[in-house]
């Protein structure tokens, strides 16, 4: 096919995070809300994973959110609409288990999404998906600052109320997703039965923290690192409850209640170093450049 | 020229070899080939061809090398192989074709594996294709997995006059030719591509990035995509950890997610994105041919290597070859060791392996002595990054979502050894993803198998 792999459309949502439309009716025929895909740029690119944040099954295409924080992110950022990738694959993972909950039961439950900066974007396709088919849910968006929240607009289509929070009290709430949470049970009378938290791993462990103690089932998302995405190598391996599961085709959806999250901040530490490495190499001069807090990268 | 000895091959110093990626063995010279292929017996009933997994006519193609038409040698052998540059490097000729070799009874048997690599080679550098096959039969197959057994029962259809299209997960097709073996013993821009090259000339067509069970399953290819047959050649590429504390601390890896950082996604070459823990001192758990080159590569990084093994010198799985350059170029061997747990700093990286000596004792099912650990015998083995090399199974995925698809319990298709046939009807299968991991040629002989299961089932349709 001549356009695969194309961009169709390109949008600037936040200071460095950028939105994609991908041409690919392979992955867009069959992915479903939770999925990811895995982009490669051209021959000496990384394999990328990205949590699918839309689809188009009729155009055939995928979207994807991406912030530009590593070098190769960055690269992917100068990419304009009508370029193409080199390799554009997936869907791989699981689908979200919401999806497969039968009618009776998922009709009952009041649920809460809590988005984390970037993490927005694979929330969007699940709220629409429950939109689409019939229920309704809350979400939470948070970020460091006005800036950084993205996807308002379209959220707000798919939601029933949907809670804004900064860290600096920019925008909504003032204080993170956890408080914002604390606050919508404790002040504001709200009940839920399944919270799904997406966002840096900081945020979701500190969710999970606050949920156990609430009782609340929670689903988070992990994005560790990854090479084939299949189950080859092993490299997105983490600790859920005594068992090791494989991020990449047993998840990434997980309880979040039985993730250890401090083995998978660390192993997502792993090449930072080299990363780092490779940033300075691209922007010589610039020896001061510091990425910023995790708690605020996607 | 002593006759009961084979022409030396030509190989790259271990001391600088141990610091390039570049091809450890140079392969013969035409000179050089054809005086040994003067030293084949040319027997009547030739014992090397039935040790052969794929049957080439051995003989036949050694007496056009003798005779100097090295162009012959090479149809001679694509007639039965798609890949003789790679089996020429990686099969194991000493258990298979070499070992039935009459030469062999008296001195050492005929070099069959370097002379099927030097006709190769010499077709690859002459440009010179197999030929084309001129039929056309108006049936399509889905070929699942571009490795060895996928693209020999493509290449096999596709002589048959197949419309044949493989399917691959990854973005290169080559499956454990681009992601496992390593370049300074297989070539991947020349000696692998232009194999591939090869089979897509015999009309073969390859899509990469698609995943099936994920991106499309083995009943949308028949029932949408109007294919007659599948064959899946997914391979078994599911690493196995140990089980022991430590294991996920960082600096711990498999032996496939090494292999493919260096070898798939290029990571020793400093141009491309993805990176690679060199190490300083790496412990290689496990002692097959993957083990070596995990070893291998890391020793190539710039690390010193050990490896770790819970049985003794003879049991080595590894092929004496890999063995004997990876010894040359300095990789440690800690046989009769096994470790119990890795040691983890407070950064959570690989600070060390507490290990155990181990003796043998009976025998267990394998037919190989059990090793037994030694009470009171551990001790640390320093690491800082830990590479576990123990084997694989085959992924899930297609199984998982094909319905009628049986698997036995180690999780390999159950298939037909004659034909390929599993439990689906239309759907063959061969190689790893059946047998569990093996090698390279076994693999391919089972995809030729399968291409005359397959060619059967769709005539008798």
């Amino acid at each position: 096919m001549a356009d695969n792999y194309m961009i169709i459309n390109k949008e600037s949502l936040a200071d460095s995070i950028y939105l994609m439309d991908v041409k690919a009716p392979r992955v867009s025929k069959h992915c479903y809300p939770g999925q990811f895909i895995i982009v490669k740029m051209d021959e000496k690119g990384e394999r990328i994973p990205l949590t699918i944040c839309d689809y188009d099954r009729e155009a055939g295409t995928v979207t994807i959110v991406f912030q530009a924080v590593g070098s190769s992110t960055k690269r992917m950022a100068e990419y304009e609409a009508g370029d193409a990738f080199e390799d554009f694959t997936g869907p791989l993972g699981c689908r979200s288990e919401l999806i497969d909950m039968p009618r009776e039961e998922l009709i009952k439950k009041k649920i809460l999404y809590v988005a984390g900066g970037v993490g927005t974007a694979p929330v969007y396709p699940q709220v629409k998906w429950l939109k689409q088919n019939g229920y309704e849910a809350d979400c939470i968006i948070g970020a460091r600052n006005k800036d950084l929240i993205i996807l308002e607009d379209r959220m707000k289509e798919q939601v029933r109320d949907l809670y804004l929070c900064t860290d600096d009290g920019s925008y909504g709430f003032h204080g993170n997703v956890c408080d914002c949470i604390q606050d919508l049970i404790q002040n504001k009378g709200k009940h839920y039965d399944i919270i799904v938290a997406i966002g840096p791993m900081i945020m979701m462990k500190f969710v999970c923290i606050l949920t156990k103690k609430l009782g609340i089932k929670t689903i988070v998302s992990m994005n560790p690192v990854m090479v084939d995405g299949t189950g080859m190598c092993g490299a997105c391996r983490l600790t859920i409850g005594d068992n090791i599961k494989f991020a990449c085709v047993d998840g990434p959806e997980f309880d979040g209640h039985l993730v250890n999250f401090d083995e998978a901040m660390k192993r997502s530490q792993m090449y930072k170093t080299q990363e780092g490495r490779a940033m300075l190499r691209e922007t010589e001069g610039d020896t001061h450049h510091h990425p910023g807090c995790e708690c605020h990268e996607g | 020229m002593d006759v009961l000895k084979k022409v030396p091959v030509k190989e790259q110093d271990p001391k600088t070899r141990a610091a390039n990626f570049n091809e450890v063995c140079y392969g013969y010279s035409f000179e050089e080939a054809k005086q040994e292929a003067s030293r084949c017996l040319q027997c009547k009933n030739p014992k090397c061809v039935a040790g052969c997994p794929v049957s080439i006519n051995i003989p036949g193609f050694i007496k056009e090398i003798g005779n100097g038409n090295v162009e012959a040698a090479f149809q001679e052998i694509s007639k039965y192989s798609a890949l003789p540059a790679v089996c020429g490097r990686v099969c194991p000729q000493e258990s298979q074709c070499e070992q039935r070799c009459i030469r062999g009874i008296k001195g050492e048997p005929v070099a069959i594996g370097k002379l099927e690599r030097f006709a190769a080679d010499w077709a690859r550098e002459n440009k010179i294709q197999p030929k084309k096959p001129n039929t056309v039969n108006g049936s399509k197959v889905a070929v699942i997995g571009a490795g060895p057994s996928g693209l020999t029962c493509a290449g096999d259809l596709a002589k048959l006059g197949y419309e044949v299209t493989i399917f691959e997960a990854l973005h290169e097709p080559g499956g454990v030719l681009v992601y496992g073996i390593p370049e300074f013993r297989l070539p991947k821009n020349t000696v692998v591509k232009a194999e591939i090259e090869n089979v897509k000339a015999l009309g073969v067509k390859i899509e990469t990035n698609v995943i099936i069970g994920k991106s499309i399953t083995i009943d949308e290819l028949i029932e949408e995509e109007g294919f007659d047959a599948v064959f899946i050649g997914s391979g078994a590429g599911l690493p196995k950890f140990m089980g022991i504390p430590g294991e996920n601390a960082n600096g711990v890896f498999s032996a496939n997610e090494y292999l493919t950082r260096s070898n798939l996604m290029k990571a020793f070459d400093d141009s491309y994105d993805t990176p690679i823990i060199a190490g300083k001192k790496v412990a290689v758990v496990g002692s097959g041919n993957v083990a070596m080159d995990a070893a291998r590569t890391a020793l190539r990084l710039g690390a010193e290597v050990a490896i770790v093994y819970r049985r003794s010198e003879a049991e080595l799985p590894a092929r004496a070859e890999e063995v004997h350059h990876a010894k040359e170029e300095g990789v440690q061997f800690h046989t009769l060791s096994n470790p119990k747990e890795i040691l983890v700093n407070e950064n959570g990286w690989v600070s060390g392996m507490r290990c155990i000596r181990m003796e043998l004792g009976e025998p267990d099912e394998t037919g190989r002595r059990r090793p037994i650990e030694k009470k009171g015998s551990e001790f640390v083995l320093e690491a800082d990054t830990v590479i576990m090399a123990l084997g694989t199974s085959p992924n899930p995925l297609i199984a998982s979502t094909t319905d009628g698809l049986d698997t036995n319990k180690y999780r390999c298709i159950i298939a037909d050894e004659e034909n390929g046939q599993t439990t689906k009807m239309g759907v063959f299968a061969g190689g790893d993803a059946v047998t569990g991991s093996a090698t390279v040629i076994l693999a391919m002989g089972a995809g030729k198998a399968a291409a005359k299961g397959i060619n059967q089932y769709i005539q008798n349709k």
